[in-house]
């Protein structure tokens, strides 16, 4: 059996890698092959994976990638992740993408997709529009009938029909790995000093990367060597992390959180791979089965529309106290109107729950830790002072 | 008047009438009894609330009153302490601080609250978030109207079905509920053949930029144009009547051959520069920003900020009484940041070439993702087709910390001297 440090070192390789050799072999294996990019925070992967094509998420460049192009395209007040994707694209270390999805997110990674199909007209190019109407009759229709128009566009891509049944066999891949990823997640709640951030968060990365069916096996093989495994349990203090669901935080900087003695017991990194809560049906019709999904079970994030006063923010609170958490981190992009403009109502419900916080803001390539690190550890000592008097 | 003040026209006298009374009325609700709606100027319905005798109520409007009215400044820390990131829109911050301030009006009187928030998502994240801070303050029913964007350049039925869906069976029951008024589709065709006649006329006027000289500026003077049409008064007689009177004062100035009147009341007839501007104005300093311009002999033939409103030049839209609702639908979807980025860029250098510009300026909003993400694309590919020079100017919509004078202005000079220089390596390769 494979142990923790052996199956985080390669994710670490993947992670590491910029030119997203894994997906160029994956290609190369079979001729005919394509690969659709993504960007964040959520796109049905089920329709790329029916089609017979492997979804990649593009998280931008990361704290390696130097930008040299990209600053050309963008002003200085907006943030890193489309400057990275650029730079990514115009060094050809995406030259292997056929297809490129931009999903509703804010108007940054919306305008993106305007740049992509002036920059490069020969890839598949679309925005990938979700609804903000949560009745099935309204935005439910509408949505289904967007799904049916990325598959109409896929199925162009990749020269083949995507069936029905090959929508639910890929609705089934997903449901089997987004229920290891609860798993996992769980695992984390119950012993994080066995799973640490670090290690989930590059789990989680190589699946924007790697065939569903073996991330799905990784992430078993992982918990079951975490599970194994002895390691010491420290007086961290339990945070759940908020704000960082689009432009990636440095690895150094979760690994700060932690290293100043936080557990992090949930996060929104990488939403996609848990976007939808619950197990999508196999029964019916699957682009209505994937609408209803996106209605009813998704989670919800700052790029969402939350249709009541009564629930705004309710999701943070609730996976405060599922987490078993004793306080909250903001950490988001700086420039990102999103988690930005959401901050202060979300903090409001935190405030009136008794749920401390604090807040910082990053890049993906911020270089300088220990502001992050001191911030992080005075929060969490604070809170167990706290804790001690009360 | 003042040495300051600016000179007014006739139309400009009645807007600034019309703008006055809208203020009075959203400021007295208490005694009138009248019910208001916050919305955004880009996928403004105002056709449709005054089917139900609602005010419209708008915060960008009220931001850039504030903005001019050097008041913004303030609101906006206001907010920045209360929380609120210093990286966002100016617009909501200059909102929430007038909020925290007693949401005192122009005429000196506290607005009324609202009674309905009408959330038009046409063109702009940072609408959702503000209408859902502005829900938090005032606890009122909050409509989302979800309107998609033109990500491959073009709207789909798919697109207009669902949004006069979410009119038919939830932005119109919301309005009747919190009005006690019946919808009645045949008052909103008559209010939308008024806005036809109005779009008429406003299309008309914006394309005598085409002319030499120029008898408008349709960026310093567009966004006194588009006043009435962008704002509460789309659909009324008053703004039919503005235009015409619009339209009549523009055809004098062609008759005389004037340009456009400056704020100093000097006819700027004398015009080396003709550019078109993409991106916002800064309304801090907006006075300033105008002289800039017209001391160097330049004038705004076309823009695209005078497009976010509603766009009725470039592909023709009209509303249309025949399909009111559907007409709508179609209005929201062709607002200018609702369409994608090449889209845009087909627009601009239409009007590069229809408008025989000299350049492209952009003027890149510091907190405007919406127009300025992109920007610098925008600028490659218009030079790349036009052959034009573009100049990129950094500002802000009403957050004063960002508007550097002496910046800008020397910016423009050296844009202004590299058109003369491109104009002269023409005359010379031409000889």
């Amino acid at each position: 059996m494979a142990t923790t440090a052996e199956i985080v070192a390669r994710c670490q390789d993947i992670f590491d890698d910029l030119d997203f050799t894994v997906a160029r072999q994956w290609k190369a294996a079979v001729p005919g092959r394509k690969v659709v990019g993504f960007m964040p925070v959520y796109v049905p992967r089920e329709l790329i994976h029916a089609a017979g094509m492997l979804p990649v998420g593009i998280f931008g460049g990361g704290d390696s990638l130097e930008v040299i192009h990209g600053d050309a395209y963008y002003q200085s007040y907006i943030c890193r992740i489309p400057r990275s994707t650029i730079e990514l694209g115009v060094t050809h270390r995406l030259d292997f993408v056929d297809g490129m999805l931009f999903p509703f997110v804010c108007d940054v990674i919306r305008n993106l997709s305007g740049i992509w199909k002036l920059m490069f007209p020969n890839v598949y190019t679309r925005f990938f529009d979700t609804p903000q109407n949560f009745r099935k009759d309204i935005g439910g229709k509408y949505y289904t009938h967007e799904l049916q128009e990325l598959r109409d566009g896929l199925e162009n891509l990749a020269g083949r029909k995507i069936t029905d049944d090959d929508l639910r066999r890929s609705i089934a891949a997903y449901n089997e790995n987004r229920r290891v990823i609860r798993d996992v997640y769980k695992f984390r709640i119950d012993r994080p000093w066995q799973a640490p951030t670090s290690e989930v968060y590059l789990l989680m990365r190589a699946g924007m990367v790697l065939p569903v069916e073996e991330h799905t096996r990784m992430m078993r093989d992982y918990l079951a060597a975490a599970k194994a495994e002895n390691r010491p349990m420290r007086d961290n203090t339990r945070i759940v992390i908020t704000g960082s669901f689009c432009e990636q935080p440095p690895l150094n900087l979760i690994k700060s959180i932690e290293m100043s003695g936080c557990y992090v017991v949930d996060d929104d990194y990488m939403l996609v791979n848990r976007w939808l809560m619950e197990d999508v049906p196999l029964d019916g019709d699957p682009l209505e089965r994937l609408s209803d999904a996106f209605l009813e079970h998704s989670v919800e994030t700052a790029c969402k529309y939350v249709d009541t006063e009564a629930k705004k923010g309710r999701f943070l609170v609730d996976s405060v106290r599922r987490a078993r958490a004793e306080g909250v981190i903001f950490a988001a992009p700086s420039f990102c109107d999103p988690a930005l403009l959401d901050r202060p109502m979300l903090q409001h419900r935190l405030a009136e729950a008794g749920i401390p916080y604090i807040a910082f803001k990053y890049a993906e390539n911020s270089g300088q830790m220990q502001p992050i690190r001191e911030q992080a550890g005075t929060f969490a000592d604070s809170i167990k002072l706290w804790s001690e008097a009360s | 008047m003042s040495a300051q003040e600016a000179v007014k026209e006739p139309s400009m006298l009645k807007q600034k009438e019309m703008i006055a009374r809208n203020y009075d009325l959203l400021t007295s609700t208490r005694e009138t009894g009248r019910k208001v709606a916050s919305t955004f100027v880009p996928g403004n319905l105002n056709e449709l609330l005054m089917c139900f005798g609602i005010l419209n109520n708008l915060p960008e409007i009220n931001a850039i009153q504030n903005g001019m009215r050097k008041l913004s400044g303030g609101y906006i820390m206001d907010a920045e302490k209360a929380g609120h990131s210093e990286d966002v829109c100016t617009y909501v911050k200059a909102d929430i601080g007038l909020m925290s301030k007693g949401a005192i009006a122009p005429n000196g009187k506290p607005f009324s609250a609202p009674d309905v928030l009408l959330l038009s998502y046409t063109g702009c994240f940072t609408f959702m978030k503000w209408f859902e801070l502005l829900r938090e303050q005032y606890k009122c029913p909050t409509l989302m109207l979800h309107v998609p964007y033109e990500g491959d350049g073009k709207w789909t039925l798919n697109m207009r079905d669902y949004i006069v869906k979410q009119l038919k069976e939830e932005v119109i029951p919301m309005l009747e509920q919190v009005s006690g008024v019946k919808f009645d589709i045949d008052l909103l065709r008559q209010y939308l053949r008024n806005s036809a006649k109005a779009e008429d006329n406003l299309v008309w006027v914006l394309d005598q930029g085409k002319r030499t000289p120029s008898p408008i500026d349709a960026y310093f003077g567009g966004v006194y144009y588009i006043g009435p049409i962008f704002t509460a008064f789309r659909g009324t007689q008053d703004a039919v009547e503005y235009y015409e009177m619009l339209r009549k004062e523009i055809q004098e100035r062609i008759d005389k051959g004037q340009g456009p009147l400056t704020p100093d009341g000097t006819d700027f007839a004398n015009q080396k520069y003709r550019i078109v501007v993409e991106g916002p104005p800064n309304w801090t300093n907006f006075r300033e920003f105008w002289k800039m311009f017209y001391d160097e002999g330049a004038v705004v033939v076309a823009s695209s900020y005078t497009k976010v409103g509603g766009m009725y030049d470039y592909d023709g839209f009209r509303h249309d009484p025949e399909h009111p609702l559907e007409s709508l639908a179609e209005y929201c979807l062709g607002c200018y940041t609702n369409r994608n980025l090449p889209t845009r860029i087909d627009v601009l250098q239409k009007y590069m070439e229809d408008f025989n510009a000299d350049g492209l300026l952009i003027n890149s909003i510091k907190s405007c993702n919406s127009f300025s993400a992109g920007q610098l694309m925008i600028m490659r590919e218009i030079e790349k087709r036009t052959g034009k020079p573009g100049a990129f100017i950094e500002t802000d919509l009403v957050d004063p910390r960002y508007f550097s004078a002496a910046n800008v202005k020397n910016r423009l000079e050296s844009y202004f001297q590299m058109i003369d220089q491109k104009r002269q390596g023409a005359r010379v390769a031409a000889e």
